[in-house]
């Protein structure tokens, strides 16, 4: 068994600190290590997009990265786009527009929408489509994902077109 | 919301909330103490001989606990359990395996050995460790090349690779055929190719298994669709009692027939438990899910069709052959004779239908039931038959297809292949995909743009399938479905259904059905799913059947439970029975409403108990086992507008409409997200995927790489539309909506493609270099 090295990893605003095999894939440090098993694995050859997670806040397939090359950043998993409780918009969209059936795929989902929508907060049913292709889900037909996006897009804009004086 | 529209009512779904926060438990998302994990070894020939395994290197590896292979399971664990062996060879053993290859390995995956040990990374590097001696084998990939007399045999003592060959005399269809033509009518002939897929659930197979050796109990975790099947024949593959084995389904990432199955893994990890004394779990790779989980389709069929001048069909006669793969899962063998053969007269009231069947072995994973399981493949043919009538009458295909379909009045409906239709307005849901498109219009349009050299199509699919399987008899055990329904001192009401929802949505729609019945909230109401320790003895989730027949059990469970409340609430109001009602959740008199006690104060009382009358029995709980006395055949029209573009050869779908007739509709929102799931697994058939083999019985397509799954840029908006044509053989009036977008759509999108190419028929999948081929005539 190779040597371990030191990792220092901050995952949903916790910092951890792990002694990990230097080949281990962040996904499976966030999911045997962390026990953090909303991202999922669905193909390991970078293609279904059921592991992405921001990495300092950047969309990535967590089945390509190594635990080792996160060292230092700043991870955000589906556990921790919404504070305990609460729903982000996006996950809100889903749920309203039945954009999930085995939910497999969802938490990827989720997690790339968020980049698309940081991207592009007006985006079109096409752009969306485009955002997109990098995740598969083999239930939904992606109809219904689109529109989780489209109400995602609309409620996060009118969210932020709040003035921020008058917020809280 | 009022309760009272609670039938029929879009409402979100009840188990996302843990599905979009990463708070859902699938297999691989549990960890047991002390657990190991396994993984294994896979043949990467198509056909070899195994002439020596060595596991020492592996077996020394630190951190390995054990290497299994076939002669460890020797007079320890049984064969794969098969539902239906057929006669004449598969009930003698052809076709059947233990969990590991024994002496032989017959397909590219095919399970050699395998590893336990500390960590799944461990166990990955110990696989490489192994050592195997194979003498390759003469290989047959081909369905069509393995009935050859001199094709090399993957069972040498049955003398051939054809399971099952079922070839009745076709003399009385070959004499309608030439009176057809003598009368001035016409004849098409087609080969007709229904490749080969893989289901790809995007949660692959996994399995934890944990043995008590001081009661010989084992606990087996597993993402499959079939609890209770697993149950039973998983005890008996191990040599345990029924009652020994739990199995726990947690939550499934999608199955579409491919975890309607029993599979090695089952009892390979089972067995490794056993023989460890410690909980093992294995998770699939997606190279292996691939490899090894089974494969959908894969038909060759022959088709053939008379009819007269005007397009008025009059005979169809078709040559099935079914390509097994190299070994039997769990309904490998009856796919194509039990659902294929039945559907063949479509929904058209065609006067002779004849066919004969050929299922073969050839070097290739086992096909099973895969989304449609063998209706697809039936619709398939019947719809390009229509179409190739169509083109040889010179008329339209909708025009064709509006004459020969059974008139609703015929229902119930006998069909020439003997399945009995319940119920159908084939017309009703043509014409209203016809208005939706504006059908004439486009056809007016798609004229303009061919004479300015665009490649426009326009295809149309009315099928119809089967769903609410089954009645007594069709399976060697009965397809009922069940329901216990319990309703707790609080009121809340907790039902435990015997089938297997995994994506499907019934922890919503069956408490829609209970909310509705009992005017209660739905929010007190809970179904639980997936423990062969808690749930009644059920079949689980597949064929469309769980609303349809788990939902009846489920209704039924509350009617009774509905009438004992009255009986109690009659005794608390001192009323009759006969006279008590319950609305909106009470209970009142009829004549006095102001008298009335509370669904929760009657639960109250009956689980209490001291206030009861003593001829009353405390509590209130029933278990229903409802059998469907026939099966249902929803039906519909799908539309598909094509543009192909000539220089590319690349397919855009314009427009893609979709009538459907599932009966009454639960959950709208629901039936809507099973009919585009569908639909697109359909298209993807259509025109992207194909499980690829080479001459050697190599894989091809191993990766997501390589076998092209849709994604969301190559999709048209689906419109959607439906009729209502409730069936008679269940009292909800459903008919089950799982499989009819997939069984739909293929043919309609083949049709739109060749009718923009101008050709009568193209295999599928219909990808860009092939049309390219086609348009430059290369
Ligand atoms: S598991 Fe990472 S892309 Fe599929
Ligand atoms: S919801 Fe099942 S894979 Fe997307």
């Amino acid at each position: 068994m190779a040597t371990k090295r030191s990792i220092t990893i901050t995952v949903n605003g916790q910092q951890h600190q792990s002694e990990i095999e230097p080949r281990m894939l962040l996904v499976h440090y966030l999911r045997e290590i962390l026990d953090l098993t909303g991202t999922h694995i669905g193909c390991n050859t970078s293609q279904c997009g059921a592991c992405v997670v921001l990495l300092n806040g950047e969309a990535v397939k967590a089945c390509t990265v190594l635990a080792m090359q996160a060292h230092g950043c700043e991870i955000t998993t589906i556990e921790g786009l919404a504070p305990a409780g609460e729903l982000h918009p996006i996950q809100t969209g889903f749920w309203e527009k039945h954009g999930l059936q085995c939910g497999f795929c969802t938490p990827g989902m989720i997690m790339s929408s968020y980049q698309l929508l940081k991207d592009n907060p007006h985006p079109t049913e096409d752009e969306i489509c485009k955002g997109l292709e990098g995740n598969i889900c083999r239930c939904t037909g992606y109809q219904n994902i689109v529109r989780a996006v489209q109400d995602a897009a609309e409620h996060m804009s009118t969210e932020t077109s709040i003035p921020v004086s008058t917020q809280n | 919301m009022g309760i009272a529209a609670m039938l029929g009512a879009p409402i979100k779904r009840r188990e996302d909330p843990r599905l979009i926060t990463g708070q859902a438990t699938y297999v691989d998302d549990m960890k047991l103490l002390g657990m190991l994990h396994m993984t294994v070894l896979r043949s990467t020939y198509g056909h070899a001989q195994i002439s020596s395994i060595n596991t020492d290197a592996a077996s020394q590896l630190p951190g390995v606990v054990a290497v299994i292979t076939a002669q460890d399971l020797k007079n320890k664990v049984g064969n794969i359990p098969v539902a239906a062996p057929l006669p004449p060879h598969i009930t003698r053993g052809m076709g059947r395996r233990l969990p590991l290859a024994d002496g032989k390995v017959r397909f590219y995956g095919d399970p050699v050995a395998i590893v336990v040990a500390e960590n799944r990374y461990v166990a990955r590097d110990a696989l490489d460790l192994i050592e195997i001696d194979y003498e390759p084998l003469p290989v047959v990939s081909d369905v069509e090349k393995a009935m050859q007399p001199d094709a090399p045999l993957l069972y040498p003592e049955f003398g051939t690779n054809v399971a099952v060959s079922m070839h009745p005399s076709s003399e009385a269809i070959d004499n309608i055929f030439a009176e057809t033509i003598a009368n001035g009518g016409v004849i098409i002939k087609e080969r007709i190719v229904n490749q080969r897929l893989a289901p790809s659930a995007m949660e692959t197979r996994g399995v934890i298994a944990e043995f008590r050796k001081s009661d010989s109990t084992l606990n087996l975790w597993s993402s499959s669709q079939i609890p209770h099947l697993l149950r039973n024949y998983l005890a008996e593959q191990l040599g345990l009692l029924q009652h020994q084995v739990r199995v726990i389904v947690p939550e499934v990432g999608g199955g579409f027939g491919s975890k309607l199955n029993i599979y090695p893994e089952e009892a390979l990890a089972a067995f490794a438990a056993m023989q460890t004394g410690r909980p093992v779990k294995w998770i699939e790779d997606r190279d292996e899910n691939l490899a090894a989980t089974i494969h959908g389709r894969d038909q060759v069929n022959y088709v053939e069709a008379a009819a007269t001048k005007e397009g008025r069909v009059t005979a169809l006669k078709f040559h099935v052959i079914s390509d097994l793969g190299s070994y039997l899962q769990f309904f490998t063998d009856v796919i194509a004779i039990a659902f294929t053969l039945p559907m063949l007269s479509g929904s058209y009231a065609v006067p002779h239908v004849y066919s004969r069947c050929d299922i073969v072995f050839t070097n290739k994973a086992p096909t099973d039931a895969y989304r449609g399981a063998g209706r697809p493949e039936a619709t398939y043919m019947v719809e390009r038959a229509l179409d190739l009538i169509a083109r040889a009458v010179k008329r339209d295909p909708a025009e064709v297809r509006l004459l020969n379909f059974v008139q609703p009045e015929q229902f119930p409906h006998t069909m020439a292949t003997g399945a009995l239709y319940d119920s159908g307005n084939y017309a009703a849901a043509l014409e209203k995909a016809l208005d939706l498109i504006e059908y004439d219009k486009l056809r007016a349009e798609q004229h303009q743009k061919r004479a300015r050299g665009k490649l426009v199509g326009i295809g149309i699919s009315s099928y119809v399938e089967i769903c609410g399987i089954g009645p007594k008899g069709v399976a060697p055990f009965g397809l009922y479905e069940s329901a216990r329904v319990r309703i707790e001192q609080t009121g809340t009401v907790i039902v435990y259904t015997g089938t297997s929802p995994h994506g499907q949505g019934e922890e919503t729609t069956f408490a829609q059905l209970i909310s509705n019945e009992f005017g209660i909230p739905i929010e007190d109401v809970l179904i639980l799913h997936g423990d062969t320790n808690s749930t009644p003895e059920g079949r689980g989730t597949y064929g469309s059947r769980t609303t349809a027949v788990g939902g009846t059990a489920v209704y039924q469970g509350s009617l009774r439970l509905k009438e004992k409340m009255k009986t109690i609430a009659a005794a608390m109001l001192e009323a009759n029975p006969s006279d008590v009602s319950l609305e909106d959740g009470k209970f009142s008199v009829a004549g006095t409403p102001q008298k009335s006690v509370s669904f929760a104060q009657v639960a109250a009382a009956a689980n209490t108990s001291n206030t009861l009358p003593m001829d009353i029995e405390p509590g209130l709980e029933t278990t229903v086992f409802f059998e469907p006395e026939a099966c249902t055949f929803p039906f519909g029209t799908h539309i598909c507008a094509v543009e192909v573009d000539p220089d590319t050869g690349e397919v855009e779908i314009t427009r893609y409409i979709a009538v459907d007739d599932c009966g009454k509709q639960i959950n709208p929102l629901l039936v809507a997200g099973q009919i585009h799931g569908g639909i697109v697994q359909g298209i993807g058939q259509a025109l992207y995927e194909e499980v690829v083999y080479n001459e050697e019985g190599q894989l091809l397509t191993t990766t997501f790489m390589d076998y092209a799954m849709p994604i969301a840029p190559y999709l048209p908006a689906l419109e959607l539309e439906h009729t209502v044509t409730p069936t008679l053989v269940n009292p909800l009036g459903v008919k089950g909506v799982g499989e009819a977008g997939t069984i739909g759509s293929t043919p309609a999108v083949v049709a739109a493609v060749a009718d923009a190419l101008g050709v009568a028929h193209i295999d599928m999948p219909l990808k860009a270099e092939k049309l390219w081929r086609i348009i430059h005539h290369q």
